[in-house]
This record gives structure tokens, sequence and C-alpha cells, in this order.
């Protein structure tokens, strides 16, 4: 047999097996998609009309996670730069996981997108050849270019290093290191492509500036790496992949750095807006203090500030940071559901608040967006635990090719000693 | 599977009425061919019974109508007029007539004129079979605006600092063209007392940005300078919903609501034929009527005449008089547009 199908049987074999919280964790996520299996068929039978989008704000909730789900995905560089870039020997050993995630995140915003879409039936004419393919000149279909690019680009890096552990062998380097030097330059343009996507709108004054792109940037590079530093801590915990401190060391200095450069951008176009309050600054208006009676997203906003201030001053106190037990998972939490907030409902909605004639309505998610969005969100988490706990076998050589398996080559598994994980 | 067996197939399946969970029981036993079973699908998606389903199947392969071949386009053409037919109970015809040569169509609104009735409003519904309710659609909306009302008593209620008033007490109020978006007047009679209106509809830009972020092209301008959409190949991004500065785009977030009884059977297939769940519309300045050399529905209704339609590129006409004659203005001119849309006073 193939060595590369033994690989698929050998991973699927040991993904599918594993412990009762294991499970317990896969049913849970697993209601949650099936309640999405039931949202689809609605929405896909009856049209949009189950959601509570309207003419006014026509993006809701799914293009709120589509965002910040963008922006996860691209987080997968944080992992990827410092082990090509700085040669981060221990985060290096662990860059695939990162690389599963932004796997994950990609097939989430894809889930994301099918809800977006009012004629999902039709996303063929969208492809080259048989369907029109807008570009240069739209924006969506730049989208559509890097994130497909980027999930290649992801899977092929990921799987080709997993499947070479696998067999005992060191990568092809004049094949790998340059795929990943290219994801490097591609993450950052799947979430810059995203900004532009919404930027380019001077309908929507709030989007119309050139802060976007950066903006994005760093936010995603403080939420991404918050939930790597989250999952390590929970591989650390459940299986016997001992993730370095020093791996998660330099992701949590990352997300300190990027959520004050983030802060810095928010409190920025926070003062230019609201210092000449020009009727540009409506949706910002109604987004921090609500307006004309409005005030639907504000406790979300000032949610995101108390967040978001909180975990940089604990992020910054290096006793509160490299306290893997409670402070660090703490700071990551609610730095992740800071951005969350930021990026997602407080970015999408109140742009659309008001309308480009001026009108001021409100938007809350319908039932059948929220459990499409929840089943979403488990469908992603489904796919990272599984891909995770994978890649996992395959570095701890509980996965790996019985024949030509020779242990007398330089690699070595990665089973840190108490020490090294200390 | 042969040919012939392919077909036996099908046809049994059309002669049965075929409930959507049998069908997907037999789809599920592996009965049916790939063809069928992806004929179903497409009537799942339309929720439509078997006969229709083929036609939406027919429609769902389609190309773009901007590349179609004349054949295409014809072919294209009958299967809906015969389906419109028969889902409508009338005879609908489906016209395709292309821009004429030398036409760029203009409009030219009277705000001075305009008494809010919203005549203009139901006219456009009516001529352009739009969703009546769940979703309601309405291409028109007609703004209030304030003439503006300055007070003595509010002139020390500003924003005081210890030198003076910073900000004066009667800011904060509107006066003249501002959009903010009033539309929801209803007053006993029209024109309300310190008021007047502002209509508002596509635009027709001669450099729409809709068209520039449309993903796969269904949305663009045709020669005569109306801004299309291709209602069968839009994937419903709703891109252009965002990026119109004027509000101008419509969605049908379900099916839309068209009665039989007042469905328009004169349409175009760029312009007023029905539309389907999950598509993007808009005012295309009634092209079914406009290339036939007629007024559009909104300039033939309004009661006062403030509304006015013609050939941008013939000096005779009354839209270039209006040019030539009034101070005209341009809604958001800043941003670039070039709307064929032109406000004036007299």
């Amino acid at each position: 047999m193939k060595p590369i199908i033994r690989f698929g049987i050998d991973s699927l074999l040991y993904v599918v097996r594993g412990s009762a919280i294991f499970y317990g964790w896969l049913m849970f996520l697993g209601f949650f998609m099936l309640l999405m299996c039931y949202g689809a068929y609605e929405q896909f039978t009856q049209g949009m009309i189950v959601t509570n989008y309207n003419d006014q704000v026509s993006w809701g909730l799914y293009e709120a996670q589509f965002v910040f789900l963008v922006g996860v995905a691209a987080a997968a560089v944080t992992v990827v730069f410092p082990s090509y870039v700085y040669h981060h020997k221990k985060l290096k050993e662990v860059m695939v996981i990162g690389e599963m995630l932004a796997i994950a995140a990609v097939s989430m915003v894809i889930i994301f997108i099918m809800f977006h879409m009012g004629r999902p039936d039709r996303l063929w004419h969208i492809l080259p050849g048989i369907g029109i393919f807008n570009w240069p000149n739209s924006m969506l279909a730049w989208d559509v270019l890097v994130l497909n690019g980027y999930l290649a680009l992801n899977v092929i890096c990921g799987f080709y290093f997993l499947y070479k552990r696998y067999i005992g062998q060191e990568v092809n380097k004049s094949f790998y290191t340059p795929l990943v030097y290219i994801s490097i330059v591609w993450a950052l343009s799947i979430h810059t492509v995203t900004a532009f996507l919404i930027n380019t709108m001077p309908s929507r004054p709030m989007w119309f500036h050139s802060m976007m792109p950066i903006k994005f940037i760093t936010t995603a590079f403080s939420a991404g790496p918050s939930m790597i530093i989250l999952s390590f801590l929970i591989i650390r915990k459940y299986t016997k992949l001992k993730i370095a401190d020093e791996a998660i060391e330099t992701l949590s200095q990352i997300v300190t750095w990027c959520l004050g450069i983030a802060i810095f951008l928010g409190i920025s176009e926070v003062v230019t807006e609201l210092y000449p309050s020009t009727e540009h600054s409506f949706s910002l208006q109604y987004l921090i203090f609500g307006k004309h009676g409005l005030s639907g997203l504000v406790i979300w906003y000032w949610a995101s500030v108390v967040l978001l201030l909180g975990a940089f001053f604990m992020l910054l106190t290096p006793k509160l940071r490299r306290h893997h037990g409670f402070w660090l998972p703490l700071a990551c939490a609610m730095t992740f559901a800071g951005i969350w907030i930021d990026k997602g409902m407080g970015l999408v909605v109140p742009a659309f608040i008001p309308s480009p004639i001026g009108e001021f309505s409100e938007y809350t998610p319908s039932a059948i967006e929220i459990i499409n969005t929840l089943g979403g969100w488990a469908s992603g988490l489904f796919i990272y635990t599984l891909l995770a706990k994978g890649a996992i076998g395959v570095l701890l050589g509980e996965v790996k090719y019985a024949e030509k398996w020779n242990l007398a080559s330089d690699w070595q598994p990665i089973v840190h000693t108490e020490e090294t994980y200390k | 599977m042969s040919d012939i067996n392919d077909k036996d197939k099908k046809n049994q399946v059309d002669e049965k009425e075929t409930s959507r969970r049998e069908f997907l029981k037999e789809a599920a036993g592996g009965t049916l061919s790939a063809a069928t079973l992806a004929a179903g699908a497409g009537a799942l998606l339309s929720g439509k019974d078997e006969a229709e389903a083929k036609a939406t199947w027919g429609e769902w392969f389609q190309k773009n109508y901007r590349i179609m071949t004349d054949e295409e386009k014809k072919e294209a053409v009958d299967r809906l007029e015969k389906r419109y037919s028969e889902e409508y109970g009338k005879k609908t015809s489906v016209d395709s007539t292309p821009a004429q040569e030398g036409v760029l169509f203009g409009y030219a609104l009277n705000i001075q004129k305009c008494i809010g009735c919203r005549r203009c409003v139901y006219a456009c519904v009516k001529e352009n079979n739009q969703s009546r309710d769940n979703p309601e659609i309405q291409w028109i909306r007609v703004l209030k605006m304030e003439k503006g009302n300055f007070l003595q008593e509010n002139m020390d209620k500003g924003y005081p600092d210890p030198a003076g008033i910073q900000v004066g007490g009667n800011a904060y109020q509107n006066a003249g063209v501002v959009l903010e978006g009033e539309h929801y007047y209803e007053p006993e009679q029209v024109p309300e007392k310190g008021h007047f209106y502002l209509p508002m509809q596509c635009m027709q830009c001669e450099k729409p940005p809709c068209v520039k972020v449309c993903p796969v092209r269904t949305t663009y301008r045709e020669p005569d300078g109306i801004v299309v959409i291709d209602y069968n190949w839009c994937i419903g991004c709703r891109m252009c919903v965002s990026a119109c500065p004027y509000w101008a785009r419509r969605f049908n977030w379900g099916e839309p609501n068209l009665p039989a009884e007042e469905m328009n059977p004169v349409t175009h297939y760029l312009g007023n034929r029905p539309r389907m769940k999950g598509v993007a519309e808009k005012c295309t300045f009634c092209l079914q009527r406009t290339r036939q050399g007629r007024y559009t529905a909104c300039v033939e209704v309004c009661p006062v005449g403030a509304r006015k339609f013609g050939n941008l590129l013939d000096p005779e006409s009354e839209v270039r008089k209006i040019l030539e004659k009034k101070r005209v203005f341009r809604l958001k001119a800043e941003l670039n547009t070039y709307p064929k849309f032109f406000y004036f006073m007299d």
C-alpha cells in the first residue's frame, strides 16, 4: 500500500479514537452542527427572510463572523513568522498546529460566506472559466482568490510536513521553505484584502478610512494568537505533547503588542471621528453612545473596551502573563471576546446605521441566524479538533509509517521532559 | 447508465406527483439518475413542483445575459415567457430589446414642484412587478425635508463656554436638502407645511460603484446608460447593496409576493420581469417602456409634472433643455459617481 494512503488511514484511525472527554466534546459540537443543518435548511429553502437582515442593514451576524475569522486564519502567521524568520525553535516544533487552525478558520469563513449569499446555489457563477470572475475590479473577487490560495497553501504546507514526519523523512527544503515564506506574505494579504473589501465603499463612511487594513492585522494578531495560546494550553493539559513555555511566551508577547497597537488605533479613530463629529461619524456615535434613542450596540461596544483594556493591562504585567494556570488564559479569552465584538458586530453592523440616505434602524440577529452562527463555529472547532489531534499524533510519533520507520534518523519525536516544559 | 434508461427514469418521475420527502427517499435509494436528482435539487431550492423545476433547471444553467448569443437569449426569453405565463395565468411577454443607438437616458426632477404624494412610488411598484409585501419592495423613496425653523428663544440654549456661546442654540436642526432618512411620513394631506420633498431612486450613475464591486458582473451598465441586473446570474452577495451611496438597491429577502392579478405581463428581461428570492433589484428607468419610446411610469403618473425624462444626447430633449436653462445639482456629487439623475428648481 502506498505510504500516502497509509498516512490517510492511520491518521483517520488515530483521530477517531479518543477519551470520553474527547467524544463528549465532539458530541457537544455535533449538537450545534445538527442545529445548523436545520437552520441551513430553513434559510436555503425560504431565503434570507428567516434572518433579520433588511435593506437598511443588509449585512449582519454572518459577515461579522466572516471578517473576524479571516483574521483568525491570518493569525497562523504569528506562529509561522517567528519560526522561520527568527528561527524560534520551540514554536517551529508546533508550527503545524497553527496551520491546522488556519485551515479550520478558512473552513468557517467558507461556511459563513455560504450563509451570507442569497443564492448559494449559484456559487459556480464566480468560477473563472465556467462563470464570470470580475477580477481585478471586484474586491470580493480578490478576496475569493486570496482566501482560497491561503487555504491551499496551508493544506499543502501542513499536510506535506505531517506526511514527511509520518514517513520519517526530513521535508524537502527547496520545496517547503519557499511555500512557508509565501504563506507568511499571503496571510497578511488575506486580511488586507478583507479590509479593502469593506473600506473601499464611500457609501459607508464608518468603514471608509485607510487605517482599516492595519487595524485588521493588529486585531487579528491579537485575537488569533490568543486562540492559539488557549489551544496550546489545552493541548498541554490533555495530550502528551508538551509545548514549551517559551513558545507560549512569544505568542503572548505578540498578543500584548498587537493589542496595544489595536487599542491605539481604536482611540485614533474615535478622536478623528468624534472631534469634528461630521455626519460621517454618525455610525460611530450610534455604536458608542447610541443615537436617536437606538442603542443596541452600546453595551457591546463598552464590553469590548473593558475586555480589551483589561486584557492589555493583564498581559503587560509579566507575572500575570506568565501565569498559565489562570491569568494568561483569562487574558486570552478576554482578548478573543473583545476583538470578536470589536471586529464583528461592532464593525459590520453600525456601518449600515444610518443608511446612505440617513435612516436609523436597528438590527438584532434572528434565532436562525444565531443557530447557524453557533453551528458554523461548532463546525470550525470540530474541524480544528480533528486536525489538531491528527497533527499531535504525528508530532508525538504515535502516528507513523511502520515498515520503513527508522529511528536512527536525525528526527526525534517531540516529547519534552518536565524540564524542557518548565 | 445508458441514455435510454436515463430518459425513462426521468419520465417516470415527471409523471408522478412526487412529494419532496418521497423524492428525497428515492434519491437516497439511488433509483434516480444524476440529472434528475439535480433537477430535484433545483425544485428543492425553489420550492416548486417538478414541471417548474425543469424550467428552473434550464435557467440555472444559462449564461450571463450580457454574453449570451442571440439564440441563447431567445431560448432564455422563451423559457421565461412560458414559465411566467403558466405561473401568473396570463400571456406574459419578455422583451429583449437592446439599447438603441444614439441614446443616453437621463432624468431631471423638479424639487420645487414635488408635493410628496408618492404616486410615483406606487406607479413604479405596479409597473415593475415588485414584491408587494414580505418583503415589501419599493424602488422610489420620497424623502421629506425641513424648510428650517430658526427661533429667537433658542438663541441662548446652545453649548455655552465662559466667553459666550460656542455652539448656537439653533444648531442640530435641519434646513434644506439633507439626507436624514425621513421617508415614512404619513400626513393627512401633502404637501405639509414647512416641508418639501426629494424623491430618490437609482441614479443610473455613469460611474456606478455597484457595477465595480459585483464579483460576477451580473450588474452592468447598458450602452444607453442604464445600470441593469441579470436576475438569473446574481449570487445575492449584496456587495452592490452596500456600495450604493443612494440606497437605491433592494434585495429579495424571501420569495417575492406578486399577486397574479396585479402582475404586469409586459416585461423586459433586464427590467420588470418577476424576480426570484435572493437577488438584488432596482430602478431601470422602466427600460421595458423607455426603449420603446415611452415615458417611465413615474414620469407618466406625476400629477405636478415634476419628473422629466429624455435622451441626454439629443439637444432638443426636455432633459437637455433643463440642464441648459435651470440650475441643476446631483446628490452626493463629491463621490464622483456622475449620476444621470438631476435635481433642479424653477
